[in-house]
C-alpha cells in the first residue's frame, strides 16, 4: 500500500530532480544555500519562496479538481485579496500597526472566503457547470481588482505586511512557513478525518453520494470555499512580496499553472481519488522550471517553447502508456497500471 | 424541472460572461449614439491595460486632456492582451467614432484591423508604441517616444560612468514584455551605445513582463547564478524597484554595489532615485493627451501631420530628481 503511493510520486519526483539536476550543470552555486542577514538565502530557498504561493493555490484547486469541479477564478482572487489588504492598509494613520495590518489582511481573506463560497454556490446550490461557474468570478473578479486599487499600482510600506510574503521567521521565508500550516492541516482534515473520503466520494459520483446519505451541496461549497480562502492567502503572499497590489497582473495566469500542477501530481481531473503531495510536488516542479530558465539564460523570446517543450515530456512521462511503448523492449508490459484511470478508491 | 431551471441560469450566467467580456464596447454605444449629432469629436482610445504606474498617469492625462479639449472620449482596456485590443478597435469602426487613437500592446499583427479603419474612412493615431506594418498609410501619425533613444540615453550614461575604468563591467538587463516595440527598442538602443566598447558585458537578460512582482523574481534568479554583477538596467521603473528588494535581500545596496538605471520616470521609481537607490533615469513622459488631441483635431479637418511626432523627455539623476520631485505631475 505504502510502497504503491511512493511508486505514484515517483515520475513526478524524477522529474524534479532532473530539473534541479540541469542546473548543476549549467548554474553554478545552484544548490549552495547560505546565511545572509539573518536567513536562509540561495537559488533553492528561491524555488520555494517564490512557489509558494502557486502550492497554495494548487491545493485549493486539488480538492476542487477532486470534486470533479474546477476553479478558473484563483487569478483573480489572489488579486482582489492583494488589492483589498493594500487598499485598507494604505488607508492606516499607521501604516505598521500590527492590529490595522491584521485586520486587512483579516477583511481580505473573508472575502476570498465569500468568493470562493459564491462560486460553491453557484456549482452545487444552482448546478452551473463548474468551468462557467468560475468563469464568471474570473473574468469580473479582474475588474472588480482593479475597481478596488482604481487601476493604479498601490503601494504599501508597511513591515508586518511585508512578512506574508516577503519576510522571513527562524531564518525560514515566512511564506514556506505558512505553506507547511495550510498543508498540515488540510492533509490533517482530508486523511485523518472523514472529509477527505467524502470529497473522493462526490468527485466520483455525487448522485450516489446523496443516496449513501453525504450532504453532496455542503462538500462542495466547503471545498471551493476552501479554494477561495488558499487564493486569498496567495495573494495577500503575492501582494506583501513586493509591497504593492497591481490589479491587473497579479496572480494573472496562476489559475493555469495551478490546474497544471494538480495534473503533474498526478490527480486526475475527472476527480475522485487526489493526491496532495502530488501536488506540492508538481507546483514545485512548475516553479523549478521557472527559475532554471531564468538561471541558465533561455532567451526570452523561447522561454515559452522551452516551457512547452518541457511540459510535454513531463506529460509523456506521466503517461503509463507512453512508458508501455517506449520502454517495452527492456520491461515487458506486464506492470500497465490502470491506477491513473480507476475513479474511486477509497483509502483505509 | 430541476435540469430546466439550471439551463436556464446557464444561459444567464454565460450571457453575464458575454457581458463582462464585451463591456467596453456595450457601455459606449449607448453613450456614443449621438456621434455626429454634435460637432463635439468623439475619439475611441484602446489602452494597453494599467501594467504600471506609467500607463495609469498616461490614461489619466489622455482622459484629462479629452475633458479640457471637448473631445468625446471613448476609452477601453486591453488588459495586455491584443486580442481585446482588435475588438475595442472593431467596436469603434462600428460605433463611427471620428478618430481611433490605441497604443499597440504588440507591434505586429495589425494589418487587418488597420484596413478594417481605413476602409470606413476612420483615421488612426498610433500614441507611445509603433507597429511594425510596412504600409505607413495605415496610420496617421505616430505620436510618443523613441524608445531607441532612449535606450541610447542608458547606455550613454553608463559609458561616461565608466569611462575610466579599465575592468570589465558585468550588466544584467530586465526586458519589457517580449515582442513589445518598448522592449525591442530600449534593449537595440541601449545594445547599440554600449557594444562600441568591449569591456561592457550583457551577462543576463530576462524578461520581467515590465511588473515588479517578474522583475524582483528575475532579479533574485540573477544574483544567485551572476555573483559581480556591477548594473542593471531595466527596461522600466517597476521592474527596477521589484529589483531593488531582491537586492536588498541579497544583503547588497542598490545604487552603490550594483548601479541601477531604469526608464520611465513614475513617481515610486523618481522617489527611488532621490532615496539613492536609483542612479540614472531616462524619462519617458506618459503626458502625451494634450498633443494627441491637437493631432486628432488637425487629422479629422484633413490638416497635414507630420508621420513621427516625438514627445518632448529629459533624463534624471539623483539631484535633480530631489528638486523636480516635489513638482511631478504622475
Amino acid at each position: 500500500m505504502r510502497g504503491f503511493l511512493k511508486h505514484r510520486l515517483f515520475w513526478p519526483l524524477v522529474i524534479l530532480v532532473a530539473l534541479l539536476a540541469l542546473n548543476l550543470f549549467f548554474t553554478d552555486n545552484f544548490f549552495k544555500v547560505q546565511m545572509k542577514e539573518g536567513h536562509l538565502y540561495g537559488s533553492l530557498i528561491d524555488i520555494v519562496r517564490f512557489g509558494a504561493p502557486l502550492i497554495l493555490v494548487s491545493l485549493g484547486m486539488t480538492l476542487v479538481i477532486a470534486t470533479s469541479g474546477i476553479d478558473l477564478s484563483v487569478g483573480s482572487v489572489v488579486a482582489i485579496a492583494g488589492a483589498l489588504a493594500c487598499l485598507r492598509i494604505s488607508d492606516l494613520s499607521d501604516q505598521k500597526s500590527v492590529s490595522g495590518v491584521l485586520g486587512a489582511v483579516g477583511l481580505a481573506l473573508v472575502l476570498s472566503v465569500v468568493l470562493g463560497a459564491w462560486n460553491g454556490f453557484l456549482v452545487a446550490g444552482i448546478g452551473i457547470q463548474p468551468i462557467i461557474a468560475t468563469l464568471i468570478l474570473m473574468v469580473a473578479g479582474r475588474g472588480l481588482a482593479q475597481l478596488i486599487t482604481d487601476g493604479q499600482i498601490t503601494t504599501v510600506n508597511s513591515s508586518p505586511y511585508k512578512l506574508i510574503g516577503g519576510g522571513y521567521w527562524l531564518t525560514l521565508p515566512f511564506g514556506i512557513i505558512i505553506v507547511a500550516v495550510v498543508l498540515a492541516l488540510t492533509a490533517f482534515l482530508t486523511r485523518r478525518l472523514a472529509l477527505g473520503l467524502l470529497i473522493e466520494s462526490v468527485g466520483g459520483n455525487a448522485e450516489a453520494s446523496r443516496l449513501a446519505g453525504i450532504s453532496a451541496r455542503g462538500v462542495l461549497i466547503t471545498v471551493y470555499a476552501f479554494c477561495g480562502l488558499c487564493a486569498g492567502i496567495a495573494g495577500l503572499m503575492i501582494s506583501s512580496n513586493v509591497s504593492s497590489a497591481d490589479g491587473n497582473n497579479a496572480g494573472l495566469w496562476i489559475e493555469l499553472d495551478a490546474i497544471l500542477a494538480v495534473v503533474i501530481g498526478g490527480t486526475s481531473l475527472a476527480g475522485g481519488r487526489f493526491s496532495l503531495s502530488g501536488t506540492v510536488l508538481g507546483a514545485l516542479i512548475i516553479q523549478t522550471l521557472t527559475t532554471t530558465i531564468y538561471s541558465i539564460g533561455v532567451p526570452p523570446e523561447t522561454t515559452l517553447l522551452f516551457k512547452a517543450l518541457v511540459v510535454t515530456v513531463v506529460c509523456l512521462i506521466q503517461s503509463p502508456a507512453f512508458r508501455a511503448k517506449v520502454f517495452q523492449r527492456r520491461m515487458r508490459p506486464v506492470e500497465a497500471r490502470p491506477a491513473t484511470e480507476e475513479k474511486v478508491r477509497v483509502s483505509a | 424541472m430541476l435540469k430546466r431551471i439550471s439551463a436556464l441560469i446557464l444561459a444567464g450566467a454565460t450571457a453575464l460572461t458575454m457581458a463582462g467580456c464585451s463591456s467596453g464596447d456595450d457601455g459606449s454605444t449607448s453613450a456614443g449614439g449621438s456621434s455626429g449629432g454634435d460637432d463635439k469629436l468623439v475619439m475611441g482610445f484602446a489602452q494597453v491595460g494599467a501594467e504600471s504606474g506609467w500607463r495609469t498617469a498616461n490614461t489619466k492625462d489622455i482622459q484629462e486632456s479629452a475633458k479640457t479639449a471637448g473631445v468625446e472620449l471613448k476609452f477601453s482596456d486591453a488588459q495586455q492582451k491584443q486580442e481585446n485590443q482588435i475588438k475595442a478597435i472593431r467596436s469603434y469602426i462600428q460605433q463611427k467614432v471620428d478618430v481611433i487613437a490605441f497604443s499597440p500592446v504588440v507591434e505586429s499583427g495589425w494589418d487587418t484591423v488597420l484596413k478594417e479603419a481605413q476602409n470606413a474612412k476612420i483615421p488612426v493615431i498610433l500614441t507611445d508604441r509603433a507597429v511594425d506594418s510596412k504600409d505607413t498609410s495605415l496610420y496617421k501619425t505616430f505620436l510618443g517616444s523613441d524608445f531607441v533613444e532612449e535606450g541610447k540615453k542608458a547606455g550613454q550614461w553608463l559609458v561616461d560612468q565608466y569611462k575610466d575604468s579599465k575592468d570589465d563591467v558585468n550588466i544584467v538587463q530586465l526586458e519589457g514584455t517580449t515582442g513589445s516595440a518598448p522592449a525591442n527598442d530600449r534593449k537595440s538602443g541601449f545594445q547599440e551605445i554600449i557594444s562600441a566598447d568591449p569591456k561592457f558585458k550583457v551577462i543576463a537578460s530576462q524578461s520581467g513582463d515590465f511588473t515588479r512582482a517578474k522583475g524582483k523574481e528575475v532579479m533574485e534568479a540573477f544574483l544567485k547564478s551572476n555573483p559581480d554583477i556591477d548594473v542593471l538596467y531595466a527596461h522600466n521603473d517597476d521592474m527596477g524597484l521589484g529589483a531593488i528588494e531582491a537586492i536588498e535581500g541579497a544583503g547588497k545596496v542598490p545604487g552603490k554595489d550594483i548601479k541601477i538605471i531604469t526608464v520611465d520616470a513614475v513617481h515610486d521609481g523618481m522617489q527611488a532615485l532621490a532615496d539613492g537607490k536609483i542612479n540614472y533615469i531616462v524619462e519617458c513622459s506618459p503626458l502625451l493627451g494634450t498633443q494627441l488631441m491637437d493631432l486628432a483635431k488637425k487629422v479629422v479637418k484633413g490638416e497635414q501631420v507630420p508621420q513621427r511626432v516625438v514627445t518632448e523627455e529629459t533624463t534624471f539623476t539623483q539631484e535633480q530628481a530631489k528638486e523636480a520631485l516635489p513638482n511631478r505631475k504622475y
